[in-house]
């Protein structure tokens, strides 16, 4: 049976969804982009960052875990959820330690890169330097939990596609942090490098060792085109 | 000129004038940290000694421990703001050295020895034209507010040009081989991230022909300066002493790579031949509790007398020669000055730097003809190691990095000698000539200031990109009594 197929307005734009799609999934297909950092189109939405919040029907809903419906009427792009959002990244960055001119996920990095797309210049919120440690225990993958955001994508990805479960959030709150399922750190877990876990973190806490700066400055993931420009190309071609 | 600390009176001070006395000057930078000299007299009110203290940067080797090592040549050009790409290029040799390469592919070697006479070709430029020039072509004496490089510009308008082009070319080399200008990426261990594309290649063989030129015709002018100062420019804060550089495995010089030589003031050997996995059997570093810096030394020689110079003149005093023509023929008549011996003039430093800058641009001419920059064959892998040493000659001079890895891959401890800890002692001494011939009396005049800033200009150590661009560099002396009591400070904006 074909899913039902029915019509929503964001940002004044007819978008056509089919049943069981989330917001974001029919304005990703429809070449819409909501800002977004824990959602993964391969993964189950699990709607933590908030950063896709959208005002659906008047009010806020993140984008990611709202079921599209006939009729929705979606405000996304303004400059107030704008605002709001870059506040929300300003957060993640404080909260960690994020020198991006030197990272290794600089370029290609999805906060990194979220935070050039929403304008946001240098936080203006105070840094919180938190301490932690690289965990490189795993031959071939470390985990350096200065970068980490807590999007819980391999979380997921660990359960849902691994079969496994290397990894957890332990805390609460701003004490909240990830933890593999090992005393002895993530060598001692199950995880392999071909694992779906170890390629879905949007920053540069889930690393695989021996890779980094290869590709050179100019040439890396958003270095000619901002995040998000490869949904809204799907519009511009149907348009053309 | 707020942030100057001014040591305070203690003791007696009556007791104190008649005692040995202390002048100290206090150049303050933004960036890189706090510089000073002090100047000690004796009882008998000559000048006794001077020290030229840096605040050097060095919460490096203990922020860099835990990290991953491929990550350290990225780092550690974030961390030192003074020469980031020779820092970057020091780092990955070091790490080549982990990753067990000791061979790299002919592209890598080629875009890290084109990117490194890039930097080097810009930083000597900076250094010349930017910083010394003015004193050189406009005199020690001349009034502050004209002596920098636009009134450089305004007396000699060739030198701007030279000035901003022959850096922007360097600078040019730098972001066609590691993507930018300033913090480039080229370096991963065991090779590079990219080859030379054709449209840089092009774009740079286009005016290298014209930077040789302007090279030499900065060398001519110099020379002329020089030719009208003869006696100063050969005494000027001048001592003999030993060198220090890297050379190549010919003896030719190599700023790149090849093994350390070191030969004493006649020119004798003291080592050859040394390899950097086996510097601690020849340098030794001494801690000075009055200095943040460290004291390299040669062992063999000791504490007192181990002591050399590095930079652009240990390059010239200790090759045999220089593969590139142009530079070889300079390099020759800049050693007659020596009649036979060594070049000892503290002054001497800009025209080595200069004919330094020669062999960068013909060099990297040189490599702009080579297919092998448009090899695809970009690293190498090999055995991983515990430990990398890696020496560069540096536009200062000899730079040192050496790291140890544990077996995760993260660095366990790091140390480096920068080229202007190498100099540290020579500095001091250039001081304490400059005291000895300028000072006259208690009165700290401005003519000493001048002087005492020419000769550690000279030098080109790292504080100067801070302070002294356009040639201004902010002075405190103070002049202390032997115990530490202030008799006149004199501030110089
Ligand atoms: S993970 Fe991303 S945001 Fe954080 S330092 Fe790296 S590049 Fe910057
Ligand atoms: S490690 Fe990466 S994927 Fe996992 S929670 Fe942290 S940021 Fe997300
Ligand atoms: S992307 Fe929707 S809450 Fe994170």
């Amino acid at each position: 049976m074909v899913a039902a197929s029915f019509k929503f307005n964001i940002d004044g734009i007819e978008v056509e969804a089919t049943e069981g799609q989330s917001v974001i999934e029919a304005c990703d297909e429809a070449g819409i982009y909501i800002p977004r950092l824990c959602h993964h189109p391969e993964l189950p939405p699990s709607g933590n960052c908030r950063v896709c919040t959208c005002k659906i029907n008047g009010r806020h809903s993140a984008a990611c875990v709202t079921p599209a419906a006939h009729g929705m009427v979606i405000e996304n792009d303004t400059p107030q959820l704008t605002s709001d959002r870059r506040a929300v990244i300003e957060m993640l960055f404080v909260e960690g330690n994020h020198p991006c001119p030197y990272c290794v996920a600089s370029g290609d990095c999805e906060l990194q890169a979220l935070g050039y797309r929403l304008g946001m210049v240098a936080p203006t919120q105070p840094y919180q330097w938190p301490e932690r440690k690289i965990d490189a225990t795993h031959p071939d993958i470390y985990l350096d939990h200065d970068r980490c955001i807590l999007c819980s994508r391999c979380i997921r990805a660990s359960r849902m596609e691994d079969g496994k479960t290397v990894f957890g959030f332990e805390g609460r709150g701003i004490a909240m942090r990830l933890n593999v399922d090992a005393q002895g750190g993530l060598g001692e877990t199950q995880m392999a490098a071909i694992d779906k876990a170890a390629s879905v973190c949007p920053v540069a806490c889930i690393v695989i060792k021996r890779h980094n700066y290869q590709v050179p400055n100019g040439s890396r993931r958003f270095d000619k085109t901002p995040i998000g420009s490869d949904i809204e190309a799907k519009r511009t071609r149907r348009q053309s | 000129m707020s942030d100057v600390q001014v040591s305070q009176p203690q003791g007696n001070p009556l007791k104190g004038r008649l005692g040995p006395r202390k002048i100290v000057i206090d150049p303050v930078t933004r960036v890189e940290g706090h510089g000073k000299v002090t100047i000690k007299l004796n009882e008998a009110g000559e000048v006794e000694q001077a020290r030229f203290h840096i605040v050097e940067f060095r919460g490096f080797e203990r922020f860099i421990c835990g990290r991953m090592y491929w990550e350290v040549p990225v780092i550690v050009q974030r961390l030192c703001g003074i020469c980031p790409v020779s820092h970057h290029l020091g780092a990955g040799k070091a790490m080549d050295v982990i990753a067990g390469v000791d061979q790299l592919t002919p592209t890598a070697e080629k875009m890290r020895r084109l990117m490194h006479y890039g930097q080097v070709l810009q930083s000597n430029a900076l250094n010349f034209f930017h910083l010394a020039s003015p004193d050189l072509l406009l005199g020690f004496e001349a009034p502050v507010a004209q002596r920098n490089i636009i009134g450089v510009i305004e007396a000699f308008p060739q030198v701007g040009k030279w000035a901003i082009f022959i850096r922007k070319y360097g600078q040019q080399v730098i972001a066609a081989t590691g993507g930018r200008r300033i913090h480039p990426r080229l370096c991963i261990p065991g090779g590079v991230n990219q080859n030379l594309t054709v449209e840089n290649r092009d774009a740079l063989r286009k005016d290298i022909d014209q930077i040789i030129n302007w090279c030499c015709e900065a060398l001519e002018l110099h020379k002329s300066f020089v030719h009208s100062h003869e006696t100063l420019h050969e005494t000027f804060a001048s001592f003999p002493s030993s060198y220090m550089s890297l050379v190549g495995a010919d003896g030719g010089m190599d700023l790149y790579d090849g093994t350390l030589r070191a030969i004493d003031a006649d020119g004798e050997s003291i080592f050859e031949g040394v390899r950097p996995v086996d510097y601690r059997d020849y340098l030794t570093e001494e801690v000075r509790s009055w200095s943040y810096m460290k004291f390299p030394h040669i062992r063999s020689l000791g504490r007192e007398d181990g002591w050399y110079r590095v930079g652009p003149l240990a390059q010239l005093n200790c090759c045999a020669f220089i593969g590139t023509p142009i530079a070889e023929i300079a390099r020759k008549e800049f050693m007659a000055l020596g009649h036979g011996g060594l070049v000892h003039a503290t002054l001497a430093y800009h025209w080595a730097r200069l004919i330094c800058m020669i062999h960068c641009a013909e060099t990297i001419k040189k490599l702009l003809f080579d297919d092998d920059l448009q090899g695809t064959d970009l690293v190498a892998s090999g055995q991983r190691r515990s430990e990398g040493v890696a020496i560069i000659e540096a536009p200062r001079g000899t730079l040192l990095h050496h790291y140890a890895v544990d077996h995760n891959d993260q660095v366990t401890s790091a140390n480096l000698i920068v080229s202007t800890t190498n100099n540290n002692e020579a500095m001091n001494r250039s001081v304490t000539k400059v005291a000895i011939d300028y000072l006259a009396g208690h009165e700290i005049t401005e003519g000493l200031l001048n002087h005492i800033e020419v000769a550690i200009r000279a030098y080109d150590p790292c504080l100067s990109c801070a302070t002294h661009a356009l040639g201004q560099m902010p002075l405190v002396v103070t002049l202390e009594d032997a115990e530490g009591s202030v008799i006149a400070t004199r501030i110089k904006e």
